[in-house]
Order: C-alpha cells, then structure tokens, then sequence
C-alpha cells in the first residue's frame, strides 16, 4: 500500500464561503497564532483537522479573518491593545452568530470563554482536549488502526491555563490511557503543575536574570520522571544539573505530552537542550490521536 | 471557698477580691476598647482600596469559608504542617472556651463557673488539657523549622528577616507562655484542692502529673494559681492586642479573606471597563459612553490611573490580601520563577503592600516595615515623599519575572492573589508609563500590525490549511492487509 493510493486531500471549510451559502458550521475551529504560523504546531493544527474530517463533523475556521485573541497583550498589562483585539473577533464571530468553538490552544481558550463574556462574546467554549476525549468516550475515534502506542513511557505535562486556570486536568489524562500507553506522573503534576515558563508573554522576552530557565528545570523533571531516575528527581530545586543521571527505563520512544503551543515550544527547547531530541518527542494529544487512528498522511 | 480566717482578714480578702474583680473588668473593657480600636485602623486602611463588587453568591461562598477557612482544606496539601497547624488551630478553638470561663469568673468572682456542665466539664478541662500539651509540642516543632541552621526553604529568605522573622518567634513564644500558664494554673488549683482533701471539678490528664513538682504549700500554691490565672488572661489580652501589628492577624481576617475570594476561574483577568468605552467609542462613533461615576456629594471624581501604582489604585480584597498574609512563603516555594533563581516572589509583594499601606495611612502599634539589602535590587529612592509601591517596594524586574501561572494563587492556604496585584502593577508601567520591557512593545506592535504576536504577514494566516491529506481510514485499518501494494 502506498501512500498515494489512500490519502486525501482535504479542503478546510472557511467560514465565510459558509456564511456565502447561508450554511453555518456545528463548531468553529479557533486555530490560534502558534497554530497558523508556528512551524511546529501548524502540525498540531493540520494533525486537529484530519480528526474533524475523519469524524465528519461539521466545522469551519474563521481562515484569513482570525486575529490574535489579545491573550499575550493583557497577560503584559496591554489591556487597551487585548480590548482592541477581542473586540475586533467579537465582531467577526457575532456577525457569523458561532455559537461554538474549539481550540487547540489553552491561552485562546481561557481568554475567549472566560474574557469575551465582559465584551459581548458569549460562545461555549471547548478545548481540544475535552473535544477528544469526548469523541473518545462516544466511540467516533477509536485510537486504533495506526501507530501503536502500548506500552510506551508517556508523562502528560499540564498547560497552566487549561489545569489551574480552568480545573481541566482530567481530559487529557483521559485521551492519553485510550492510547494505553504507559502513562507516568512527574510529581508535580494537576494543580501542583510547574509551568513550562512561557507564559503572561514570557514567550516573546527574555527571562530575568537568575539560576536557571524555567524550562530546563521542568524538562529534566519530565525526563528524570520518564527514565525513573528517583536521584534525578530528587536533585531537582531550581538548580543547572549537569549530567542526566539514568533512571532503570531506557527513554528511547518516550513521550512527553503537552495540549498548548507555548508549552509545545518550552518542552522541545528543553529537550534539545538536554541533548535528548533522538530518544524523546514531545507530542500534542491531537497529533497522538491522529496517528494511533491513523489518519496522517 | 468556706472562710475560716479572722473577721477582719476576711474583710481584707473580700476587700482584695472586689478590687481583683474591678482590675480584671477595666482591663477587659481596655483591652477589647483598643482591639476595637486597632481593627477600625485596619478597616480604614483596606477601604483606601478600590471598589469591587464582591456581594452575592453567599451559599457558594459559605461553602468555600467553611472548607477553606474552617477546615483548612488547603493546608493538607502539605502534611506535616498542616497536622502541626490543625493542633495549634483546634487548641485555640477549643481552650478559647476556657478562656470564656476565666472572664466569667473574673467578672462574677465565680471559680470555675463551667464546672455545673458536670460531665461535658470533665471532658473539656480533658481535651483542653492534652490539646495544651501538643500545641505545645507543635510550636515546638514549628520553631525548629524556622531556627535550625537549615531552616525550610520557604521559610526564610530575603523578606523573611528582621520584623517579619522575630515576629514569627514572638508568636510561638507567647504561645507557649499561655500554655504554661493553663498548666500552672490548673495544676496550683489542683494541688490546692488535694491539700485541703476537696475535689476540684474537671478532669486534668496533664496537670495531675504535675503536682509533684509543685510545693506543698497552701498560700504558695495559691499564688501559683492566682499567676496562672492573671498571667493567662492577661497574656490573651496583650496578645490580642499584638495581632493587628503582626502576621498572626489571619486567625480572624482570614475568615473574611476567604469569603470574599474569587469565585471566577483563576485564569480570568478582570476586565478594565474604562478602557472598554474608549475602545467601543474607537470602533463605533455612535456610541455613547457613560458620564464618569461621581462622588456621593455630586462632585467629580478625580480619573483613575489605569492599573496600580501605589497601594490605593488596587482593589481593596488585595489590600485584605496584605493582613490575611501568614508569610508561609507557600507562594514563593512554588512560585516557578522564584524556583529558578529571579527575584520574583509573590510572598513580598503581599508584604510590601502590608508595608505601605501602613506607612502611607494607618500605622499599627509596632510598625517596622521591612528593609531589604541590595539582593533585593531597589532601585534608589531617593525622593521618599513620593514612593510608592511600585517605586519605592516592588521593582519592576520582580513584575516581569511572572508567568502568571497560578501556582501562587493556587497554593495559598487563605486565597490571598498575588497574580491580581502583579497585573495590576504591569498594566501601569504598560498603560501609564510605557516600560514595558522592548521585546514585550515588538511583540504589541506584532499584533497591532498582523494580529499575530510574531512579525508574520497575515495574508500567511491560513497557509497552514494548504496541501493537506488524510490517509483513507478505511483502507488504512480493515481493508489495509488485503490490498496488495503496488
């Protein structure tokens, strides 16, 4: 079987050729910046559509007339430029009356379900995560017929605004067990989550000056936890290790899952740093989906 | 007590007592008049904060005072603390009913007044007695965490020294004292009784191992107990009267912190409406936007600045924030910037509010605001009559350290927000004085110009969609093994 033989190419429905046809979509995909532009997560987006397509639901983008929610500005103190922004969506999604939207991304979804309300943006707000694992729970995935994920070493590395900021740590706890993976805690997981460092806008600074980068120390926590290196872990307070001591599991094919763009970038960055990319990938729970159904192309 | 003295002795003592009982009123009256008095103080200086609606909702946040406030819930997070904090805390509750015995009898000359609940006395002088003894222990223990020469981690650092450290000890020291004088009262009134051969009501676990080391002298004995008792109530009453000067001022103001904590999630920023009518004129000329709020007189009320520059331009739940604070450094120890070395932490710019307010408005009784050595990189004020806040307390580099993660707001035992106050002081370097940080300005003007915070164009927005395709999931899974490749 080749690939060319079985794959498809897929037109993603825009929302205003819909809204031309007088049609309008079950769920709007909200893709995000790092989703449209960002080179790794665009994989992360095109990874989400394949599933929309594959489970035949009714959806559409908002395409060219997307604009940044304002996330990162008010996150900086900017909230005259975050008004601007979340007005100008505002706009855009009343004027198509989308009553539902899907994200992939945690700091879309968090500022557009909890931060639109005020501004007279009432939509129900999901995130992919609880997107997922409800198509999971209803049987319209089935994680099955592609990769195999069994028995793989995967630790699930919580967004801080989809777990503290909105008490989401179950659902892509839930995604990754369909994958029937091994699924490992780092200790400081749900709501005692050390976040990736990227964000309230660290994203787009430079840290102050001070011991250590964020990112490094929640990476080597993930891959002492990976590895089981208990002296690993125990070592870890904020502090540059130099060597990553073995732990008694090989860490080539693990995983380290993320839901959010941002912590997307911190992990991989942290990986490479650690000199680890060749043995652990850091994965979206949309990507996991999409190639334990099988579905890439 | 049956009087078995001369006549004019009696007199004497009867004279004595009266004056005991006038003592012990006027010290009563004097020592809840100036609490009283200090927590008006307090209450001033939180109302200097701005207005917020925090009305409504009372089922829902019942519920959360009686699970957060009363029972600790966040506590247990960490075990050992918490199991030490919940003896100290259940000792309080519980020995407070004594305490209520004591200013009956101190009022009416009665002793031991509870003694007529019989049984449920017996009980509670039992409970009260072993509740003594480990809330002695804790403190102990809590000492030892703070003192050794490794101390916990979140219990020290740079705002953890000088006032805020000798507070934390005079608290568990004057614990102790009262917890001795419990003991040596009961104990002295214990031995009394088994001297003259009569019963003292109540049950004493601890105390009747004591009275060995006790003399065996009726007069001695009723000295001791006169001490205890004196030095027990009277203890309370300064202590009470120390609270509003020092951390320990949670054991009341927590309750209503808690209450009026947040019930929205914890990722939502409150929303500037000021800014909103600006914005909605911006973008609709049409639109009217309401006359500015005036004063209760009619007057205008001067503009506010947007964000917060000093203590005032906050909202006045952060300003309770500042006198619920136990300065446990929960915060600060899972603070991820603090974690990796930069000078964020949450924990001092809640007492550097506490510190300002208090110099800027209301003083309480001992008042030394904290001084920080040059780790804590102050910028130099120079100009002390205009310091604020954000000058002359909290610096900018500490603001821009946050990742706004939550983690502080998350682990504190009493809900108090570092998160909001940082936002607050962000948006008025932002709004007000431009200083933001210049990655931050190219990543506004990234969005202003493209909508997107990185310099890409937006007629790439949707490139991601080109060149797409699926695998055929039919012949990918069932069908895949029978056809045959080609």
């Amino acid at each position: 079987m080749t690939p060319e033989a079985t794959k498809r190419q897929i037109t993603v429905p825009v929302m205003a050729d819909l809204a031309a046809r007088n049609e309008s979509p079950e769920i709007l995909f909200w893709v995000g910046c790092a989703g449209a532009f960002d080179d790794r997560y665009k994989r992360v987006t095109r990874a989400f559509v394949r599933i929309l397509d594959h489970v035949g639901i009714n959806y559409a983008v908002l395409g060219l007339e997307e604009s940044c929610t304002g996330d990162p500005a008010k996150r900086a103190g900017n909230e005259f430029l975050f008004q601007m922004q979340a007005m100008q969506n505002i706009t855009t999604m009343n004027g198509y009356g989308i009553k539902k939207i899907v994200t992939a991304c945690p700091h879309c979804f968090n500022t557009i379900k909890n931060e639109y309300p005020a501004l007279g943006g009432e939509y129900e707000v999901i995130h992919h995560s609880t997107f997922l694992q409800q198509l999971i729970n209803e049987g319209k995935v089935g994680v099955s017929g592609g990769e195999s994920f069994k028995g793989r070493r995967i630790t699930f590395h919580d967004s801080c605004y989809l777990g503290r900021a909105n008490n989401i740590y179950e659902a892509p706890r839930d995604v990754l067990a369909a994958l029937d993976a091994d699924l490992v805690e780092m200790k400081r997981s749900r709501a005692n989550g050390l976040c990736c460092g990227a964000g309230g806008a660290q994203m787009w600074k430079e840290a102050e000056p001070g011991r250590k980068e964020i990112n490094i120390e929640r990476t080597e926590e993930a891959l002492a936890t990976l590895s089981g290196a208990a002296e690993a872990l125990a070592n870890l307070g904020g502090v540059e290790t130099e060597t990553n001591s073995p732990g008694p599991h090989d860490l080539q094919g693990s995983i380290i899952a993320v839901s959010c763009p941002f912590c997307m970038t911190m992990m991989s960055d942290g990986v490479k740093n650690k000199e680890q990319e060749s043995r652990v990938q850091v994965f979206d729970l949309a990507e996991l989906v999409a190639s334990a159904e099988g579905i890439n192309a | 007590m049956p009087s078995i003295l001369h006549p004019k002795r009696s007199r004497f003592l009867t004279f004595t007592r009266m004056l005991e009982h006038l003592i012990f009123f006027l010290l009563l009256v004097a020592a809840f008049g100036l609490f009283a008095w200090q927590v008006r103080k307090i209450r001033a200086n939180i109302l200097v904060g701005r207005d917020r609606d925090m009305s409504g909702h009372a089922a829902e946040r019942f519920k959360k005072t009686l699970l957060v406030a009363f029972g600790q819930q966040k506590m247990f997070k960490r075990l050992t603390p918490a199991f030490l904090h919940l003896v100290v805390y259940v000792g309080f509750l519980v020995i407070n009913v004594e305490v209520l015995e004591i200013v009956i009898d101190g009022l009416f000359g009665t002793h031991r007044f509870l003694s007529l609940l019989g049984p449920v006395y017996n009980a509670l002088m039992a409970t009260n007695e072993i509740l003594g003894a480990l809330v002695i222990i804790a403190v102990a223990a809590f000492w030892w965490r703070r003192n050794r020469r490794q101390p916990v981690r979140r219990l020290s650092g740079v705002e953890l020294r000088a006032w805020p450290k000798l507070d934390a000890n005079i608290i568990l020291y004057i614990e102790v004292i009262l917890m001795a004088a419990l003991f040596t009262m009961n104990t002295a009134d214990l031995k009394l009784h088994q001297l003259r051969g009569q019963d003292l009501p109540g049950v004493f676990p601890i105390s009747s191992l004591l009275t060995g080391i006790f003399p065996a002298n009726e007069s001695l004995l009723h000295v001791l107990e006169r001490v205890g008792w004196w030095s027990h109530i009277v203890g309370i009453f300064l202590f009470l009267n120390y609270l509003p000067s020092s951390k320990h001022f949670h054991i009341i103001i927590s309750f209503p912190n808690v209450w009026y904590s947040r019930l929205i999630p914890q990722g939502q920023f409150s929303n500037v409406e000021s800014i909103t009518h600006e914005v909605k004129a911006m973008m609709d000329p049409s639109y009217v936007v309401p006359p500015p709020p005036t004063a209760p007189d009619g007057s205008a009320v001067a503009p506010t600045t947007f964000g917060a520059k000093d203590v005032e331009d906050l909202p006045w739940t952060n300003l309770m924030n500042a006198y619920s604070c136990t300065e446990c450094g929960r915060c600060t120890s899972v603070c991820p910037a603090n974690l990796t070395g930069k000078l964020l932490s949450p924990r001092k710019i809640i007492m550097d509010t506490r510190d300002r307010l208090e110099e800027k408005y209301n003083s309480p009784l001992i008042f030394r605001p904290n001084v920080y050595g040059p780790e804590a990189k102050h910028e130099p004020v120079t100009d002390l009559a205009n310091a604020t806040l954000l000058r002359g307390k909290v610096t900018p580099e500490e603001l821009w350290a946050c990742t706004t993660c939550n983690a502080c707001v998350e682990s504190c035992p009493v809900n108090i927000n570092p998160l909001e106050s940082i936002i607050e002081m962000r948006r008025f370097l932002v709004l007000e004085e431009s200083a933001a940080p210049n990655s931050l300005n190219v990543m506004f003007s990234n969005i202003e110009n493209n909508g997107a915070p990185w310099a890409f164009s937006p007629s790439d927005r949707f490139n991601w969609a080109d060149d797409l395709f699926a695998a055929e999931k039919s012949a990918a899974s069932s069908a895949a093994p029978e056809v045959s490749p080609r």
